[in-house]
């Protein structure tokens, strides 16, 4: 019953798209229309993860399929059905804020485009979710990421858009490449491509295996070094769009490592510690890159990159309690790193949305431009502030939960009887200094945004409309629900795990209550901090004391103006300095001339390491390559040439080696 | 015995880091002096029963004065000469080197419980401690700037094959005695060289020395 | 749960005195007689009473800044075990929830920094955070090595009876440990060497410079947030390292009350006798402390 809903709002996904089209006269209806069926499937889709997750039995469905060593096997376990939950939420709220941020009747074809690609990335995706056999599984993958590149290419007049689609393009399909290889691997080694029969092989995780793995998955993730698409393609896109890319498609990466993980009966605690390893260097250089940055978009695409690299902390902490037989590593490596998946998606889309309405109100993402903002939009900042508190990791909120199961992970490690393990424990601070960076980072986008005076003059046009503040609003209220209660979510979590790992659940029942002991203190200790907060908030109204508005104090200035307040730059210049081994900065300056000025300027930017340094000069190089190679075919010789030399090859290759 | 010489060891790693993070030459020599000092303490608190104690004794007394009076009183007539007071910002940088140098104290830590080793553990934080301060001087004498620090990069490498060299005091005293020779030979070798290096290099920066300001 | 409850609340009251303790101290290196020991507790009042100044340029953010500080400090003291009796709440790991409320604490307190649109404010804020976040692996690593070597995941647990014994077995690994404490403990309440709480001169200032704009009864809260703040991190300091004392009944509080006194007659030593660093070798003090209790984790770890 529970596959049945999902493939219903899969299906009602698809055909969102169609709807807007069938109305194109009227362009309002038609995109209501269409976020409203959009809606509905999501609807579905959520209830049926949910009565999934309530009955703790997976459901299947078989069928028979015409393509090459596929079949429509459909399973809907625990991991698929909380995985579930953000790709029908997430573009569900999008849908709604789409609406009045990108306009058919403003915006015509392209927003025609964008409903439809819109819908079929949602469909691909909880198809991907409930996937069981991986031709099935690699349709699912490419549809997605096809959708993605026509939802980045949304508006293709600018050139920016075109180039970090066609980057976006290139990466994806690598990954694509590199699942093939894996699944054709797997496939061949166990004589089938149902997950089922994969699983019940046996199969040996080798080397070769986790590479694949890794580069498949780790591209469409964004695990650092592999993260160079994310950047451009998430801050070229618009952000409804980008929230999706952000909240979910990042995490489609991540769904493939566990499912691919879970196929395996043991795996080798190397595994854990290379995944431990990547994500704490994602994590890390991820929010470095965040501080660095200026574009409003392009400074949350890079917190992504760190909050997949501490997702990935999770996954490689549950690997290695599944190698050394630890289920309190399993339980609370899996159920943060899933928690975090869902929590990552909620304020991250919740973020972006808040982007989204400040750029449409103020016509630019320069951080270092804007200011005030919170004035003219009181409540955009009000929830976008919420998202900041969130993403930080700070207590009442959900980030503060997930991050804090990854932590307890780690110290559970510590006390490990293999003593290897206990050295995993150093994942512990890295975390601490990831929280503190982001925290940092944070503080100077909400404080440099939406806090002071207008540094350009430009101040927002007014506040975001209704449609827009609503799905902020519902995003805003999950999070708040999730970090007040976060115990709701264990048993599900806890049920996940234990069908990822292949034990039964009653093996980590003794760490799940005691996690769940742990997480209704904390629901204890966020409603004592909410009543302090209102009994000191009531204290000090009641002292009412005299108030009297001035100046904000000059500290000797003649004339202080908005220009003299700190910028985001400056803001984050000791702690980009303290990195700047990572990075490759360009500026453009334009020094004082003269005793009597009449201009200066300053402009930096930071772009991609691994785009600027490494991948752009590497494929320029080849093109030369290319390009001097293909001389050859200019003349008919040439080209005889070549294919009488491909012949002999061939030839050789024959009769040397069979 | 056994938790003086672990307070011994852990100090000496201490002085190590404290010798990377550090800019004050002054406070760099006085380290290395101090970390001379402690090991001259070691060959008393590690000495088994098998070698006479007169032996030991002067063994000690020599690697205190040597390491611990002459070494740096030669040094510290060195940077007098040359007139400098700071080191500036070594080639890594001064907290990589200080997180480089971490890793490899923590990878000597973890990893030398495998090692095989010919001669009984004398300590078990022996070996850890010897390869830290190896490592420690490698990283000065490979990242520091001036000559004078890649020089006291040298004796903390000279340090750490002393203690290295306290594994073999039970079967060949003598070897260790040589290497306290050794690191006096050493060490008035390339003195002699630095300070002549340095006065050489400092009269033809005479004039960049008028213009810098006092520190 | 009586016992932890009062002395919590004796913790409370006690806070600005801590303060006192410090100023007094410095007072008496600097040859002055100095202020009464209470007088944090007449600056609270007085400044209570007073009428407050706002500036145009503030939102709510401004006015709820010290409010979220003070709460999340003081939620936060419901997690640290106070004179040997076990805290108000606790479960395994809240010694993150503990850590994190702080960073709350900073988080509110910056954002109402930057409010003021000035440049000193930003200025502060900036540097405020920086120097945190490079606390928090330090504060961790100290952490880490006391769960380690105690065997508790809770701060009840690893403060509790489990600590002497770790003192007996671990020494060397705890004493790094509580250096390393002393030097956090500095940074995070912006001390000497880090920040110099007497300035106001902007090359000097990180915290002063936060909450210049604040006046009245919210200025006040600021205060009292700075003293609990003190109070807090010394707890667990002087806990830790008196940790190999176990007395018990009254003589507990005493130690613990004495352990304090100590520790904020350290603190005003070495505010008296060393100087403040320049702030760009603050990040260097702050990777060394890290070091030094990431060595004392791999002393426990081999």
């Amino acid at each position: 019953m529970s596959l049945v809903l999902v493939l219903a709002g899969i299906a009602l996904a698809a055909s969102s798209g169609l709807a807007a089209l069938v109305r194109r006269r009227q362009p309002q209806l038609a995109q209501r229309s269409a976020c409203a069926v959009l809606l509905a499937g999501a609807v579905l889709g959520i209830a049926g993860a949910l009565l999934a997750l309530g009955q703790g039995r997976a459901a299947q469905i078989h069928a028979g399929w015409s393509a090459p060593f596929a079949s429509l096997e459909l399973r809907l376990d625990g991991l698929s059905a909380l995985f579930l939950l953000p790709i029908f939420g997430i573009p569900a709220a999008g849908a709604v804020y789409g609406c009045s941020y990108y306009p058919q009747a403003s915006h015509g074809n392209h927003a025609l485009r964008l409903q439809g690609f819109y819908g079929l990335i949602t469909a691909a995706m909880a198809l991907l979710a409930v996937a069981a056999n991986a031709m099935l599984f690699l349709a699912a993958w490419e549809v997605m990421a096809l959708s993605g590149f026509f939802l980045v290419l949304t508006e293709h007049e600018r050139e920016e858009t075109r180039d970090a689609a066609f980057v976006y393009l290139a990466a994806a399909h690598i990954g694509t490449l590199a699942l093939f290889a894996l699944f054709a691997l797997l496939g061949s080694r166990s004589g089938s491509f149902d997950f089922e029969r994969i699983a019940r092989a046996g199969l040996a995780p080798g080397a070769g295996i986790f590479a694949l793995m890794l580069a498949g998955f780790g591209l469409k993730a964004g695990l650092m070094p592999l993260h160079f698409w994310l950047p451009g393609a998430h801050s070229a896109a618009p952000s409804h769009v980008s929230a999706v890319l952000s909240g979910v498609l990042l995490k489609a990466g991540i769904y493939g490592i566990l499912r691919v993980s879970g196929l395996f009966p043991v795996l080798p605690a190397w595994w854990g510690f290379a995944v431990l390893a990547v994500g704490a260097v994602s994590a890390v250089l991820g929010v470095a890159f965040a501080l660095a940055q200026h574009d409003l978009k392009r400074l949350l695409a890079y917190h992504s990159v760190e909050n997949v690299g501490i997702i990935a902390m999770g996954v490689g902490m549950a690997f290695i309690g599944r190698a050394t037989g630890e289920p309190a590593l399993v339980l609370l490596g899996f159920g943060g790193g899933v928690l975090h998946v869902l929590n990552h998606a909620l304020f991250k889309a919740l973020l972006f949305l808040g982007a989204g309405s400040v750029d449409r109100a103020c016509g630019t993402r320069e951080i270092d431009l804007l200011g005030g903002v919170a004035r003219v939009m009181p409540i955009t900042a009000a929830l976008f502030l919420f998202g900041a508190v969130a993403i930080s990791g700070l207590p009442p909120l959900n980030g503060f939960v997930s991050e804090w199961l990854v932590y307890l992970a780690s110290l559970r490690a510590l006390f490990s009887t293999v003593p290897l393990v206990a050295w995993s424990s150093l994942s512990a601070p890295v975390l601490a200094l990831v929280g503190g960076l982001a925290a940092a980072c944070f503080a100077k986008v909400v404080g440099i945004v939406f806090l002071g005076l207008p540094r350009s003059g430009r101040r927002p046009a007014g506040e975001a409309s209704r449609g827009m503040l609503a799905p902020m609003a519902a995003l805003a209220l999950a999070c708040a629900f999730i970090g007040l209660f976060p115990a709701a979510l264990l048993p599900a979590l806890k049920h996940a795990a234990a069908e990822w790992a292949h034990v039964s659940p009653s093996l980590l029942e003794e760490p799940a209550r005691r996690a769940a002991s742990s997480a209704s203190r904390i629901t204890v200790a966020a409603a004592i901090l909410l009543g302090l907060v209102y009994g000191l908030a009531a204290i000090r109204r009641r002292r009412a004391p005299v108030t009297t508005q001035s100046q904000t104090w000059g500290c000797g200035f003649a004339r202080p103006t908005a220009r003299m307040q700190y910028t985001g730059s400056s803001f984050a210049r000791m702690l980009t300095l303290r990195f700047g081994w990572a990075f490759s900065p360009r500026a453009r300056v334009e020094l004082p001339a003269g005793p009597f000025p009449a201009r200066a300027s300053y402009h930096s930017q930071v772009p991609d390491t691994v785009l600027a340094a490494a991948l752009v000069p590497a494929s320029r190089a080849a093109a030369l390559v290319a390009s001097r190679a293909r001389r050859v075919q200019h003349r008919v010789q040439g080209q005889a040439l070549l294919v009488g030399m491909t012949l002999v090859a061939l030839l050789a290759w024959r009769f040397l080696f069979w | 015995m056994k938790a003086f010489a672990e307070m011994v060891f852990i100090l000496v790693v201490v002085i190590d880091f404290s010798l990377l993070v550090s800019s004050r030459l002054k406070a760099v020599i006085r380290a290395a002096a101090a970390q001379g000092a402690l090991l001259s303490v070691l060959p008393l608190l590690l000495s088994s029963e098998r070698v006479e104690v007169g032996h030991v004794l002067a063994l000690s007394l020599g690697a205190l004065v040597v390491k611990g009076v002459v070494i740096p009183w030669l040094l510290t007539v060195a940077i007098r000469e040359a007139r400098i007071r700071r080191e500036v910002e070594p080639i890594v940088g001064f907290i990589p080197s200080l997180i480089l140098g971490a890793v490899g104290v923590a990878l000597a830590f973890a990893l030398s419980n495998g090692m095989p080793l010919p001669t009984p553990e004398k300590h078990d934080l022996l070996v850890p401690t010897a390869l830290s301060t190896v490592w420690t001087g490698l990283l000065l004498v490979v990242s520091r700037r001036k000559a004078v620090s890649q020089v006291i990069g040298f004796l903390v490498l000279e340090n750490g094959v002393f203690v290295f060299g306290l594994l073999l005091s039970d079967f060949m005293p003598t070897m260790v005695e040589a290497g306290v020779l050794l690191d006096l030979v050493a060490a008035v070798f390339v003195m002699g060289i630095v300070m002549f290096d340095i006065n050489r290099e400092f009269s033809s920066l005479d004039t960049e020395k008028l213009s810098a300001p006092k520190d | 749960m009586a016992l932890s409850l009062f002395d919590l609340f004796l913790a409370l009251l006690l806070a600005p005195l801590l303060l006192g303790v410090v100023n007094r101290v410095k007072s008496i290196f600097a040859g002055r007689r100095g202020p009464p020991l209470w007088q944090l507790y007449a600056d609270l009042l007085r400044l209570w009473r007073k009428g407050v100044v706002y500036s145009h340029t503030t939102t709510w953010v401004f006015r709820a800044g010290p409010l979220v500080a003070v709460a999340a400090l003081l939620t936060a003291a419901l997690f640290l075990p106070f004179g040997g009796a076990p805290a108000a709440l606790s479960f395994s790991g809240d010694f993150v929830l503990f850590a994190y409320l702080l960073g709350l604490a900073r988080f509110a307190t910056a954002l109402a920094a930057l409010d003021t649109g000035s440049s000193f404010e930003g200025m502060g804020a900036a540097r405020e955070v920086t120097f945190a976040s490079m606390a928090e692996p330090a504060l961790f690593l100290c952490l880490v090595t006391l769960a380690k070597a105690t065997g508790g995941l809770s701060l009840t647990a690893i403060l509790g009876p489990a600590l002497p014994e770790a003192w007996v077995r671990f020494a060397p690994a705890l004493l790094l440990a509580a250096i390393a404490l002393f030097v956090v403990t500095l940074a995070e309440n912006s001390r000497i060497p880090v920040d110099d709480p007497n300035t106001h001169l902007e090359l000097t200032m990180i915290h002063e410079v936060m909450v210049l704009d604040h006046s009245g009864p919210d200025f006040a809260l600021i205060q009292y947030g700075t003293s609990l703040k003190l109070f807090l991190s010394g707890a667990l300091f002087a806990r830790v390292a008196l940790g190999f004392c176990e007395r018990e009944g009254l003589l507990r509080l005493a130690l613990f009350l004495g352990g304090l006194a100590g520790f904020a007659t350290l603190v005003g030593v070495v505010e008296s006798t060393m100087a403040r660093l320049r702030l760009s070798r603050v990040p260097q003090l702050l990777v060394g402390a890290s070091v030094l209790s990431a060595f004392g984790l791999v002393l426990l770890l081999r």
